[in-house]
């Protein structure tokens, strides 16, 4: 590898990198703590980022806490992947205008920008490229997602420490970012290895005379993101994946987690790769106008499984299953690849704490026939 | 078309207060740069909050806010309902019964005694109820105060001819759309977003402080279909993990919208366990 892909840079100088994204006309967005987690804010200093602070994960809980270290990425994540800056929350998509012959559209393209976001971490960058394969499709290509990501130029960070609700090593995922970024850091005490992993991010290196990483500096960043991997207490068994899920469509633990389950969209919402949505127009009072845009919707509402009079997901149990069965089984189907990248958000930000790693296994087992009374409910 | 014609054509709206706050009805005055339009589009025939040219009926629409709680309001509502073709409920108290449909639960006697230097004159009943329970509503517009967008949509959609339909997802969707982070899995703070009807724009959990549900219940709407928010697993998580005791468990749920299922049946539940 040449010293332009591959270098040292103090930790103290991760400001120069900022200013050279800055200088190239990139808006920058790095994690900011608020509200006891990090989201993704526009930045202008490194003082910004979560410097000592670190967050620990479990089912249904996320705490910070500061350590008092100069660590600047301690924290692994907070609620959004990369997914807000691609597919945006809400799109405007159309302004229609009532005209003589009927109605006139014209579509509502965003405006190009370029930004730069750091410290987005492996699970992340697996999932735009799962998104990637969704939205730019060759066949049916999102204008609208297109526009966005052209401008997106990802700093990844390389995981050096596990929460519990990370799985990405049985996803084969991460916990070191394989492709997809411009930029990749491993942070390793007081020194940051940069290496580029794109034109755009050969492009920012060159500027910088970096000194080339050194073999102990390397040989350390990769150990420490190996037991990264190593030290992940949840995994994922993929192994009978898809088939054994679709055949445990009749199993009783559908009926037990539809109990916990609160069908509030969390965990749809916090999923890198989930990516339905909902249309919503606002006319005007003049019935002359009306603005069309796409809003991020879930497979946990009502009208997600409304068709022509009927919801054909009426329950908690229909919606949970789907979600799953999806994400998990039909997903590799659908697109080649599992919906899920072992990121863990869905675990950390259900409110109930349901782990989804933890009902597959279940869902894996065979299951115990359900008592009379419900095997009734289920037939109904 | 002449301008008298157009001026007969707008629907005629009338606004109606029981008992309420009057913010709602603020609501309307609040919509400010749409008030122009909404004037120009609608016959605003009786309104007193507004106005004290007050006109009669029939009208096309009349916007209801507050509760039942005097048998004279009992039969007022039945005279409103005859003079109107859409009859539309605004906020918690028309919706759900309101916060002062916490009497349902109390001797409203002692409170008559313990309130009122000359409790002979107050004549109220002893119950607080939503509109529906009177007359048939056409519409539910639910909040604490209403959301004034969600007015304005429903109003458009009536002008135009569509019926109205507004989302009933949880608060969550909408807290996640605009990147609030959740104040229940964060701070361990007893939020009743994920059981909550979004309209709100997820205000609370905007501000860091837990959603209390005065959308009330997600999605199952009383008259239409639907599922029942999961307000079972949400009050064991409640106890279980954020450590809130019985009594507290009842009070997140007997708030602003606490009269209506599954909020109520979830506060009596643990009502038991005190």
């Amino acid at each position: 590898m040449t010293s332009e892909m591959h270098g040292a840079l103090a930790r103290a100088d991760l400001q120069r990198l900022l200013d050279a994204l800055s200088a190239k006309g990139y808006q920058i967005v790095g994690p900011t703590v608020r509200e006891g987690s990090v989201v993704w804010e526009t930045i202008s200093s490194v003082s910004e980022l979560p410097i000592g602070w670190r967050d620990q994960q479990e089912p249904g809980r996320y705490r910070l806490e500061q350590t008092g270290a100069q660590e600047i990425f301690g924290v692994v994540h907070g609620p959004q992947s990369l997914k807000p800056f691609v597919f945006a929350p809400r799109e405007p998509l159309l302004q229609i205008t009532r005209s003589k012959e009927g109605f006139t559209t014209s579509p509502t393209l965003p405006q190009p920008e370029k930004v730069a976001v750091i410290g987005a971490r492996a699970c992340d960058l697996a999932g735009l490229a799962i998104q990637d394969r969704i939205f730019l499709n060759e066949t049916y290509r999102d204008p609208y997602y297109a526009t966005r990501r052209d401008g997106l130029f990802v700093v990844a960070v390389n995981c050096t420490r596990s929460l519990q609700t990370c799985f990405c090593a049985s996803m084969e995922t991460g916990p070191r970012a394989k492709c997809g970024y411009d930029l990749a850091l491993t942070e390793v005490d007081d020194r940051l290895l940069v290496e580029a992993g794109s034109e755009a991010g050969r492009d920012i290196l060159s500027g910088f005379s970096l000194p080339p990483a050194s073999e102990d500096l390397a040989g350390e960043a990769t150990r420490r993101i190996e037991s990264c991997a190593e030290n992940q207490v949840r995994r994922l068994d993929r192994s009978r994946l898809p088939h054994a899920l679709y055949e445990a469509h009749e199993h009783p633990r559908w009926d037990e987690v539809a109990g916990r389950c609160l069908a509030c969209t969390n965990c749809t919402m916090v999923c890198p790769t989930c990516f339905c949505h909902t249309v919503e127009e606002t006319p005007d009072l003049s019935h002359q106008h009306t603005a069309h845009a796409r809003l991020w919707g879930s497979c946990f509402t009502q009208e997600h499984g409304y068709i022509n009079g009927k919801n054909i997901r009426p329950t908690i149990k229909d919606r949970y299953r789907m979600w799953l069965t999806h994400k998990l089984a039909s997903w590799i189907d659908q697109f080649s690849t599992s919906g899920c990248v072992g990121c863990g958000r869905c675990i950390t930000w259900c409110p109930v704490g349901i782990d989804l790693t933890e009902e597959l296994s279940a869902l894996l087992t065979p299951g115990v026939q359900p008592p009379i009374d419900l095997q009734h409910k289920i037939g109904t | 078309m002449s301008k008298r014609e157009a001026q007969r054509e707008r629907p005629r709206v009338a606004v109606f207060k029981f008992a309420s706050c009057d913010g709602c009805q603020l609501s309307i005055l609040n919509l400010e740069d749409d008030l122009l339009a909404l004037g120009q589009a609608l016959d605003i025939a009786h309104f007193p909050e507004a106005s004290s040219d007050m006109k009669p009926g029939p009208y096309d629409i009349a916007l209801v806010e507050g509760s039942i709680t005097t048998a004279e309001d009992a039969h007022r509502i039945l005279a409103v309902r005859q003079q109107a073709k859409v009859l539309i409920t605004i906020g918690a108290c028309a919706t759900a019964g309101g916060i002062q449909a916490l009497r349902n639960w109390a001797d409203v006697e002692a409170f008559k005694q313990a309130v009122y230097p000359s409790p002979e004159y107050i004549q109220s009943l002893s119950t607080s109820t939503p509109i529906s329970e009177h007359i048939h509503v056409d519409f539910e517009l639910w909040g604490c105060p209403i959301d004034k967008n969600q007015l304005l949509r429903v109003i458009t959609d009536l002008v135009v001819g569509v019926q109205p339909r507004l989302p009933g997802d949880s608060v969550c969707l909408e807290c996640k759309r605009r990147g609030h982070v959740c104040v229940l899995v964060a701070k361990g703070i007893p939020c009743l977003g994920p059981v909550t009807r979004t309209g709100c724009g997820a205000i609370c959990p905007g501000m860091g402080r837990d959603c209390y549900g005065c959308f009330g219940p997600s999605e199952g709407e009383r008259k239409g279909p639907g599922l029942p928010p999961n307000t079972v697993s949400l009050a064991t998580r409640f106890h279980r993990e954020l450590q809130l005791i019985p009594v507290e468990v009842v009070r997140r749920f007997r708030g602003i919208n606490g009269s209506v299922s599954p909020f109520r049946t979830e506060s009596e539940a643990w009502e038991k366990k005190t």
